[in-house]
């Protein structure tokens, strides 16, 4: 079905970095969405002065602190992963990166650090509305940390207000409103965090669920679910609207991530979006093999999506690959000859310097420069190498897309026999609820999955495939450590979900 | 002031009901993760090998435009 798995070093190292952002992941969007729940729980407390919105939003944030203790620094180990398996990668971008996630450090230490314990232990301590605003500053605090990393991974999309130092190897960032207001970071984080409420609201809506069917806490059931259904409903509209700007985005900066998200090979005037398919797993670039074994497909809407215009040009992986003159497409073997020049330039450049021969480092460097957006390519063999996993791109976007567009139906529907006072006699509603909270983390991982395999071979776009990231170092050693990280977070998924249930299980405390 | 901050947290360590196994998790989770494998499986690479960030860059230089394009 999928692509041949290469057991080669760089990919021990790029499947150990999958999983622990994977497994990272399963924390992260709970903390997103359920500190704005309890933020709005807590307001209707406020609010109303009713005891039992105090006493929901304590019981929902007993849960919620039990994700983040969980979950809290998984996320460290990427960078443990950057310093070892990818020096090469770290060095390249350390200017960039340093200062957003020096940011991000500085914004989780004291805004959570200090609104996360007046949160859990205020409840008696300090004013109502001083509890609040800490309440406020945790949903706040924790969606602004996401921010920092998320312009981080949005600039290794579509590198911009950078660069590159020949004498330093590095890009080093010369414009930061650039950088933090590049279109696919503002795409990336509206997205990203939206979809963490989204997920969030399925989650209380699940739990509530289960409570509806077990006839037990039936007034904390319905009031969550009533709060996180509006929640939810507008969150999974915005991650529409937000999900349609991404895609944007990635026509305009990584026109090959959405060839293959829509499994496009050749490309399409009045391009029409697959609303569902098979793919013919035996299908490479170039050939002339069918793509889809079985397609449903609208017309004219990928063309909509992509460029905002019905008869417009959407590229396939082959017109990228083997270039369309007609459209003005450049093939990957002349962007490899390009790259390769540029390689050569700053390899001349390194020499001449070290000779002190200003004339030839002059001369290296215009000719770097000349060739510099196209380097990456230069490490390629072949213009297919530029081609990522087509059927895991593809399936990955078409289930978050099929759950995407799920979701707010859901929550209408919840709403709507919330309506009609019927909400406790509908059974097989409570089934739905509980089912959708695996499927809000299906959705939200195959994001991410599209997002991350949708854009190799690069680490950064264009200019820094991964296995020139990656260090060199033995398979061995990449694969001990993948299968701790393996080891060590599926015990805590499983600790996370024992503490959970019982929590859930013994429901909310009694006053 | 720093007594009554004392206290705060003293005060909402012990009231916290799922607390005690929740924090051991994240003690050993922590351990685990800085004094293992930080320790002896993820040494930063650059940094143990090389003493400047001259010789860093050098290195990556080398990787970018030798080693790795050499390959080709």
């Amino acid at each position: 079905m999928v692509e041949q798995i290469d057991f080669s070093q760089v990919n021990w190292a790029r499947a150990q970095f999958a999983l622990t952002a994977l497994y990272h992941w399963i924390f992260v969007p709970l903390t997103l969405g359920l500190s704005f729940l309890l933020a709005f729980f807590e307001t209707i407390y406020v609010k109303t002065g009713n005891e039992e919105w105090k006493r929901l939003t304590k019981f929902w944030m007993t849960l919620f602190a039990i994700n983040f203790a969980i979950g809290v620094a998984t996320g460290i180990i990427m960078e443990f992963e950057f310093g070892t398996n990818w020096s090469n990668y770290s060095w390249i971008v350390g200017d960039i990166f340093g200062a957003p996630l020096a940011v991000e450090g500085l914004l989780a230490f004291f805004l959570e650090s200090t609104f996360f314990a007046l949160m859990f232990f205020g409840w008696d301590r300090v004013s109502k509305r001083m509890h609040l605003f800490s309440t406020w500053m945790v949903a706040i605090g924790s969606n602004l940390s996401a921010l920092w990393i998320l312009v981080a991974n949005g600039w290794m999309q579509n590198p911009v207000g950078m660069e590159f130092n020949p004498d330093t190897a590095r890009f080093e960032m010369v414009n930061f409103t650039e950088v933090l207001f590049n279109p696919v970071a503002v795409s990336k984080f509206t997205h990203t965090t939206s979809s963490g409420f989204l997920l969030a609201c399925l989650f209380v809506v699940g739990v509530s669920s289960w409570y509806l069917l077990k006839e037990r806490h039936i007034l904390l059931a319905k009031r969550s679910i009533v709060v996180a259904s509006v929640f939810g409903f507008i969150a999974a509209s915005f991650v529409g609207l937000t999900g349609d700007e991404a895609a944007f985005d990635v026509s305009q900066h990584q026109p090959m991530k959405l060839a293959a998200m829509e499994g496009l090979y050749d490309g399409e005037v009045n391009a029409g979006a697959i609303v569902m398919g098979i793919m013919n797993s035996q299908k490479i670039a170039g050939d002339t093999q069918e793509p889809f074994i079985v397609e449903v497909k609208i017309p004219f809407v990928l063309s909509l999506l992509a460029n905002r215009k019905f008869n417009s040009f959407v590229p396939g992986v082959n017109d990228m690959v083997f270039g369309n003159g007609e459209q003005g497409i450049v093939s990957a073997a002349s962007r490899i000859e390009k790259g390769r020049k540029a390689i050569a330039a700053l390899a001349a450049y390194k020499e001449a310097r070290n000779n002190h021969d200003d004339a030839v480092s002059q001369q290296a460097l215009e000719q770097l420069n000349a060739h510099k957006a196209d380097i990456g390519y230069g490490y390629l063999d072949s213009g297919v190498d530029a081609v990522p996993p087509v059927a895991t791109t593809f399936y990955a976007f078409h289930i978050m897309v099929a759950l995407g567009t799920l979701f707010p139906l859901i929550f209408l529907v919840f709403l709507y026999y919330t309506y009609k006072g019927e909400l406790e006699k509908t059974g097989w509603l409570h089934i739905v609820g509980l089912c959708c909270i695996p499927l809000a983390w299906v959705a939200s991982e195959a994001g991410w999955v599209v997002a991350e395999v949708g854009r190799q071979p690069w680490a950064i776009q264009d200019l820094l495939p991964v296995q020139v990231a990656n260090t060199n170092l033995t398979t061995g050693t990449v694969q001990t450590t993948f299968f701790m990280f393996l080891f060590l977070f599926t015990l805590l998924i499983f600790a996370e979900f024992k503490i959970m249930l019982t929590q859930i299980k013994n429901g909310p405390e009694e006053d | 002031m720093l007594h009554s901050l004392y206290s705060f947290y003293r005060d909402g360590f012990q009231r916290m009901t799922v607390g005690k196994r929740l924090w051991l998790i994240i003690a050993i989770k922590l351990f685990i993760m800085f004094a293992v494998l930080k320790t002896f499986f993820f040494p930063n690479y650059l940094n143990t090998q090389f003493d400047t960030d001259a010789d860093r860059a050098n290195h990556v230089l080398e990787q970018i435009t030798v080693v790795y394009a050499g390959k080709k």
